[in-house]
């Protein structure tokens, strides 16, 4: 009996090589999930990580270490709240002593001059900054951080003035996407190289206050005008990044170029994770660079091989012609909105639960926002290249 | 905030200071990073970008390459303006 249920067992997953998937090209790698701020989108985990289980600075030297062996470009140091950690110069350090690019992506609020100048001396080279809204009310309000945004613009000055290149990532929303002329603006005043405008996503917090958050589509279609015009008028002078809401998109966007084919999230325990959002998927098992090498875990966890290439597709995006294009959409989505990771992301207009989904989003568009429900911390914005 | 850059047979190009050129030992390839971007370089655009240092001109770096590559001049120069002017108006080239 018992070797009967073994060789039918779980058929064995394909593997990264197998599947003709590379090394990875960037890191993630949430340094903490604790955070001042208490933005009621934030995708990180509801069960946060404390300070205890945190990877210690050597483990992390030697995940760099891995990273750069295996050929990853570049490293997103991220939260929570990364500045947090006060061995985060040690880790940026070792970043720039094994060549891997830095990136840092924080609230900003906990830094100061002198901390900058030293992150940049290290090698730091280039820094991420969230903001809510563009005025201070509405910024505190949404951040649940009093003072916070008027800090931010401070923090954004002292980044300049150490030279290194700022990012302004603001996440739009229906309460602050009219304000978007705004944003682009304070990005130029605030001479930043780059401007990320993203919409919130829906999984974690983000879905619990999705009636709060979701845009109508008038107001999308607003922005995306305005949008489009500021891509022309500040051409070679802002790199306008932006991503449109999956709800209000034919298909859904193309998730990191697919599931474990390009990058990697860690958490601050040191699991490994396909994407920031993947620990909402409740069946997926992680593994640890405790236990396990980055390499191993890249190319055979179970958490990877799952979702990755074409098989595991049902329909209607087994027979679709645009599955090696979006990969299905996100899986996290599928998970959240339909209860099982499998199916096709309802924001896909193919899926057959799209119309539903669609409807009661704009339904709640419709109606007054009602309050948010905070988290008690965690500010985090994830979208990694 | 920064003005538009015309690419010239007499602009000297540079990296900004947040863009590295690099060579991924692993992966044995040379490639562009900057904030959340990667571009993946052809053989022509290694080359020349390894001329790129903010001290030789274009036209210098044209020149040099029609050396290495016996080939005239003017067509290396149109690819090399050509392939700057893409670089930086992405804002992976300044002056
Ligand atoms: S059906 Fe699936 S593969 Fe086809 S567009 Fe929709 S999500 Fe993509
Ligand atoms: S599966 Fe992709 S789109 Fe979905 S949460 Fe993860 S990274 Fe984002």
């Amino acid at each position: 009996m018992k070797s009967d249920e073994l060789k039918s067992g779980p058929k064995q997953l394909k593997t990264a090589s197998e599947h003709g998937i590379q090394a990875p090209l960037a890191l993630l790698a949430e340094l903490s999930h604790r955070c001042p701020l208490q933005c009621p989108y934030c995708s990180n985990p509801v069960q946060l990580e404390k300070k205890t289980g945190e990877l210690t600075t050597d483990e992390w030297k030697s995940v760099i270490d891995q990273a750069v062996d295996m050929g990853m470009h570049q490293i997103h140091l991220s939260g929570g709240e990364p500045t947090v950690r006060h061995d985060l110069e040690d880790i940026v350090e070792h970043c720039t002593v094994k060549g891997l690019y830095s990136n840092l992506i924080t609230s900003g609020v906990l830094l100061n001059p002198d901390r900058l100048k030293k992150l940049e001396k290290l090698g730091l080279e280039h820094v991420q900054l969230s903001f809510q809204d563009t005025d201070n009310e509405n910024a505190d309000r949404i951040g649940g951080y009093k003072g916070g945004h008027a800090k931010k613009l401070e923090v954004a000055k002292w980044v300049r003035e150490v030279e290194l290149p700022l990012t302004c990532n603001c996440v739009v929303h229906r309460q602050n996407i009219d304000n978007l002329e705004n944003f682009i603006q304070m990005a130029l005043d605030l001479d930043a190289e780059r401007v990320e405008i993203a919409q919130v996503q829906y999984y974690g917090w983000a879905l619990k206050n999705r009636a709060a958050f979701i845009p109508t589509p008038e107001q999308l279609d607003h922005a995306t005008e305005i949008v489009e015009k500021a891509r022309i008028d500040l051409k070679g002078k802002l790199v306008i990044d932006y991503v449109i809401p999956d709800y209000y998109a034919k298909h859904p966007k193309n998730c990191m170029g697919g599931w474990g084919r390009r990058f990697l999230n860690m958490n601050p325990k040191g699991e490994v994770l396909p994407c920031h959002a993947a620990e909402t998927i409740p069946h997926l098992k992680f593994d640890n660079v405790r236990e396990k090498s980055l390499k191993w875990i890249w190319e055979n966890s179970e958490a990877f091989n799952l979702y990755r290439g074409t098989d595991w597709m049902p329909d209607p995006c087994k027979s679709c012609d645009r599955k090696e294009i979006d990969w299905g959409g996100c899986r996290c989505q599928a998970m959240a909105l339909t209860g099982d990771a499998k199916n096709t992301d309802p924001a896909c207009s193919i899926s057959p639960l799209h119309k539903e989904i669609f409807a009661m989003a704009a339904e709640e568009a419709r109606h007054a926002p009602p309050e948010f429900i905070y988290r008690r911390y965690g500010v985090r914005f994830n979208s990694p290249i | 905030m920064k003005d538009i850059l015309k690419i010239n047979e007499s602009v000297k190009p540079k990296f900004p200071k947040h863009v590295r050129f690099r060579h991924n030992k692993a992966r044995d390839e040379w490639v562009i990073l900057a904030p959340e971007r990667l571009v993946k370089l052809d053989p022509v655009a290694v080359e020349i970008l390894k001329l790129v240092d903010g001290k030789v001109s274009v036209g210098e770096i044209s020149t040099d390459l029609s050396k290495k590559f016996n080939a005239p001049k003017e067509v290396i120069m149109k690819d090399v303006i050509e392939m700057l002017q893409e670089l930086s108006d992405k804002g992976f080239i300044e002056e």
